[in-house]
């Protein structure tokens, strides 16, 4: 961890005070004032915009250490666990179940 | 059907039960962040601050997986607050609803909107629309009663059961595996998939960004392409 114990803190309260903030927003504001259409639109699409973008580089297809083929199985099961079953517990599972198969296959 | 949605506790009843599925989304959630936490450094003290300030699990991985990855302290607060954009979207969406609640009452449930606690009212509200004010708070608060304290338990669960794991045991992995477990569930419609692919796409091609900006940027090119896709698919299903 390249945080210092001052910064992990600073981090746990500004994320935690910045949460707030968003979740209350609107909630603070009395009345029926809405967003714009265009900005609640745009908001929809938050968690599917940064979560793909944030693994995309952790797919173990060519780092620092070469591929590696457990962790790519394990990752591709995963999604594909998740694409088809929608469910996000259930492609966890089928991850973590492939990845200590194999590694226990390997060693 | 409708009489649990007259009163406040009968609500508040109500809304605790169908909360209770919920139960096995949010527990191990709860304990993967926990093992997580401690696997990259916290302690049990600072994991369970952490989880009960922000009380937002994706939110709170984003910033553990950046900061492992060396991020700069502002990159790992903007980027995980980003992830957590979408409640001012949940909070404009019930403000019409329960707006007229005492301040403090939207303050606690402000800092309780989970994803769940935000889907379920939002659902009953638009169903019942002759719920009364109280009934329809009971409700949000009777699905928050049961989540705050699994989520807060499992986090601990998951914090201490870190502790305990040897060392040997590759947890390495174990962020990647659950972000990726949620890709799949996120591609809802065209518009959500496409928003994906710009995310991944351009978080790749703007790596060599300096500050880890690369999946910010990524992140706001994304979201205007998930948006506009949403627009191309409504004008289209309008038809000429």
């Amino acid at each position: 961890m390249s945080l210092s114990t001052t910064e992990l803190w600073i981090m746990i309260a500004a994320l935690g005070l910045g949460t707030f903030l968003l979740r209350f927003s609107f909630l603070a504001l009395l009345g029926n004032r809405e967003l714009p259409d265009g900005l609640l639109r745009l908001l929809r699409y938050t968690p599917v915009a940064v979560i793909p973008g944030l693994m995309a580089p952790q797919m173990p297809v060519a780092g620092a250490t070469g591929p590696d083929p457990i962790k790519l199985a394990a990752a591709v099961v995963t999604v594909m666990v998740g694409v088809w079953s929608k469910n996000v517990i259930g492609a966890m599972i089928a991850g973590v179940a492939v990845l200590s198969l194999l590694t226990w296959l390997a060693g | 059907m409708t009489k649990p949605f007259h009163t406040a506790r009968s609500a508040f009843w109500r809304g605790f039960r169908d909360g209770v599925p919920f139960i096995l989304i949010v527990a191990p959630f709860g304990v993967v962040f926990g093992v997580v936490a401690i696997e990259a450094g916290f302690t049990v003290a600072q994991s369970m601050a952490f989880t009960i300030s922000t009380y937002a699990g994706a939110a709170q991985l984003t910033a553990i997986q950046l900061m492992s990855e060396g991020a700069p302290l502002a990159i790992v607060i903007l980027t995980a607050l980003a992830v957590n954009a979408r409640m001012a979207m949940y909070s404009a969406s019930l403000a019409p609803h329960v707006g007229k609640a005492p301040m403090w009452q939207r303050a606690m449930m402000g800092y309780l909107m989970v994803d769940q606690t935000y889907a379920m009212s939002s659902m009953v509200y638009e169903r019942h629309p002759t719920m009364p004010l109280a009934a329809k708070t009971g409700y949000y608060f009777g699905i928050a009663s049961l989540i705050w304290p699994v989520w807060a338990s499992a986090s601990l669960a998951g914090a201490v059961l870190g502790n305990l794991i040897p060392a040997w045991v590759p947890l390495g992995f174990a962020v990647p595996i659950a972000f990726m477990a949620m890709i799949g569930p996120m591609l809802r419609t065209l518009a959500h998939v496409a928003a994906a692919f710009v995310s991944v796409t351009g978080a790749l091609i703007l790596s060599p960004v300096p500050y880890s900006l690369g999946l910010l940027i990524a992140a706001v090119l994304a979201m205007i392409t998930g948006a506009q896709v949403e627009v191309w698919m409504q004008r289209r299903r309008a038809g000429p």
